[in-house]
């Protein structure tokens, strides 16, 4: 997460846990995923900055301790259910973690036009007008 | 350090400042200097594009994800010229009679209220949608709740040639939406009242505020005035920088030594985003979005108000994640969106403080009552889903969250407390009021009822911080009316606190 382009491979595996559909994303994007993900860090004050990368350093680890790899070694099943079972601690701080960096990854994936488009958002400031002169759009895209 | 004098200085250019700007207006004609400081930019029309990531960064504080000081709940609100009245849906509402009754405040009564609403309704040009804007998420809405024979009510709002962008929480790109951006401040722009844009409130000084002016960033204007720090003096200060900003600048003033119950009282409708999955397209993404209600406060604490929310925003407040997380998503046009919110009560622990910085922190826990409320709401809103057609709902504080049409006899029992884990789900909020309320002296509030600072004669508050309580409904109207108090206020001080 140090940079747009670039992620951390902890935070990659989470965007492909989070969205499955992250794992078809060619270079470009993940480049625009990553720039979403690097921005939005940056924008948090900086004590969240340090707790956002802290946390996902200790999610790399926790996966060691529990299953003998770290998080973006498992694989997709193992990752799934660790991230899960954080969701779901005990520990307030360990599901503000998770959710934070869940937050990270939908927001990385779902905030690019491209996969706004793909699930069939397409609003218009035209409003009705643009829906009345394309009632298509109205439509799934798949 | 650039040194200024004004007769007035409004701090916040929101529901309440906008207010107060236009009704100390007529100060200007008796030669007074009336300015307001706005932290947020003055965007061009062309600017509102609906970009999601892009709008947010530019009209709210912390892009709408402004978090509580535990992390388990995210707080909106705008930050720009108009404030949330930016990026608020516009639904327009009288507060409740048995609200500011119970609220008892000296000095304040119902009527007052409602006359003072009025005046906005009418000037904001609040009306009903014609039944042919109305889209299919707010039908179905309708219908569902006709099906169970719940009585859902159509807001009032407040917009002049809607054309249904759908995108009225990213800012409308079509300027109808009548914020104090498009009425209010041009208005008293018009009849000389200042603003300048890019000016963070830093502190206040014995009659004077400190800002600084920062250089432009990538939506908006400049600022009028070069970055840089300047110290205002002004017989009056208004503080209208909404409840957080409002109560984080007076307690970073060290205010809380004066007026001790600065900061407390803080509440703010926590909400869920609910989703139903439908057969059929719904063309969500087109229509005014928020045009129907259920009002529950009175008997279980909870609204149930229609909504449509923009893709990142959905998949964040949808629980879970993986293969059926992205199914929902993928369902996006089918989906049918409800948003309940807890009428939530002030409480001890639940306040507004600073950090060593300076900066905001909002202490909140959901009390049991919240969590109920919550949960109630979801139980009601899965039903109103299913009774309009769903196929499956999505509940957060469900086990499992999604709830299939042959479990919906089961809702009561799958949507319970239980499941409520603060800091798993998303809880969202952004109707933030208290810090600053109004009562009776420095001992049960901060100001009196006519927005004067305890003790404090030139300092004035004008903005949601005021409210007790909470209010129980989409809040800015109320803002409105207790902000034209505080003005009547100002202009009735005006020959103590001015001079001649």
């Amino acid at each position: 997460m140090s940079g747009a382009g670039r992620l951390d491979a902890t935070m990659r595996a989470v965007v492909e846990t989070v969205v499955p559909e992250a794992a078809a994303l060619d270079a470009a994007g993940w480049d625009e995923v990553a720039a979403i993900i690097a921005a939005a860090v940056a924008a948090r004050p900086r004590r969240q900055r340090r707790q956002i990368a802290l946390f996902v350093r200790l999610l790399g680890a926790s996966a060691v301790f529990r299953h003998g790899r770290t998080f973006a070694g498992l694989d997709a099943a193992h990752r799934t259910r660790h991230l899960s079972r954080l969701e779901r601690s005990a520990i307030l701080l360990v599901r503000r973690g998770t959710w934070g960096v869940r937050t990270l990854a939908l927001m990385g994936f779902y905030a690019r036009p491209a996969a706004a488009a793909a699930i069939g958002y397409s609003p218009s400031p035209a409003g009705w007008r643009a829906r009345h002169a394309d009632p298509t759009g109205a439509g799934e895209r798949r | 350090m650039n040194e200024l004098r004004y007769d007035v200085v409004i701090i916040g250019s929101g529901a309440g400042g906008g207010v107060a700007a236009l009704e100390l207006a007529d100060l200007v004609r008796q030669g007074r200097r009336v300015l307001v400081v706005e932290q947020g930019a003055r965007l061009a029309d062309d600017e509102f594009t609906g970009d999601e990531l892009g709008m947010a960064a530019a009209l709210y504080a912390d892009g709408g994800g402004f978090l509580t000081a535990d992390g388990t709940m995210t707080l909106a609100f705008g930050q720009a010229y108009g404030g949330s009245t930016v990026v608020y849906t516009g639904v327009s509402l009288i507060a409740p009679r048995r609200v500011i009754e119970r609220w008892n405040v000296p000095g304040l009564d119902f009527t007052d209220v409602e006359r003072r609403s009025a005046k906005y309704l009418a000037q904001n040009e609040v009306h009903l949608l014609a039944d042919s804007e109305i889209n299919e998420n707010n039908r179905l809405f309708v219908i569902g709740c006709e099906r169970l024979g719940l009585p859902a009510r159509q807001f009032p709002v407040n917009v002049r040639g809607c054309a249904g962008s759908s995108l009225c929480n990213l800012g409308c790109p079509n300027a109808a939406k009548l914020g104090t951006h498009r009425v209010q401040l041009p208005a008293a722009e018009r009849a000389g009242v200042e603003v300048v844009t890019r000016a963070e409130a830093l502190r206040l000084e014995d009659r004077a505020v400190v800002v600084r002016v920062h250089p432009a960033s990538r939506k908006g204007a400049p600022s009028a005035w070069e970055p840089g720090d300047y110290r205002i003096t002004a017989g009056v200060v208004v503080c209208a920088g909404g409840s957080i900003g409002t109560s984080a600048l007076l307690l970073r003033s060290g205010l809380d030594r004066a007026v001790p119950r600065l900061g407390a009282g803080f509440t703010c409708h926590p909400a869920h985003i609910l989703v139903a999955e439908h057969d059929r397209p719904l063309g969500n993404d087109v229509g005014f979005p928020k045009s129907y209600y259920l009002d529950r406060a009175e008997e279980d604490g909870y609204v149930l108000e229609t909504c449509m929310y923009f893709p990142f925003t959905t998949a964040k407040n949808l629980s879970g994640f993986g293969a059926p997380h992205s199914a929902l998503m993928r369902a996006f046009p089918r989906l049918q969106m409800i948003l309940v919110l807890a009428c939530d009560a002030a409480v001890p622990e639940n306040r507004i403080a600073v950090d060593r910085a300076g900066r905001p922190v909002v202490h909140y826990r959901f009390t049991r009552d919240v969590v109920r409320s919550l949960v109630q709401a979801t139980r009601t809103a899965a039903h109103i889903f299913f009774a309009a057609g769903a196929r499956r709902v999505h509940a957060p504080s469900a086990s499992p969250p999604l709830i299939e049409r042959k479990a919906s006899g089961r809702i009561d029992e799958l949507v319970d407390e239980r499941n409520f884990l603060a800091g798993a789900i998303s809880v969202s909020a952004a109707h933030m009021m208290g810090g600053a309320a109004m009562g009776a002296s420095s001992g049960n509030s901060v100001t009196d009822s006519w927005g004067r600072v305890h003790g404090i004669p030139w300092l004035r508050v004008a903005d949601g911080s005021l409210f007790p309580d909470s209010v129980e409904i989409n809040p800015y109207v109320t803002v409105m009316a207790l902000a034209d108090r505080a003005a009547e206020a100002v202009r009735a001080d005006a020959g103590a606190l001015l001079g001649a």
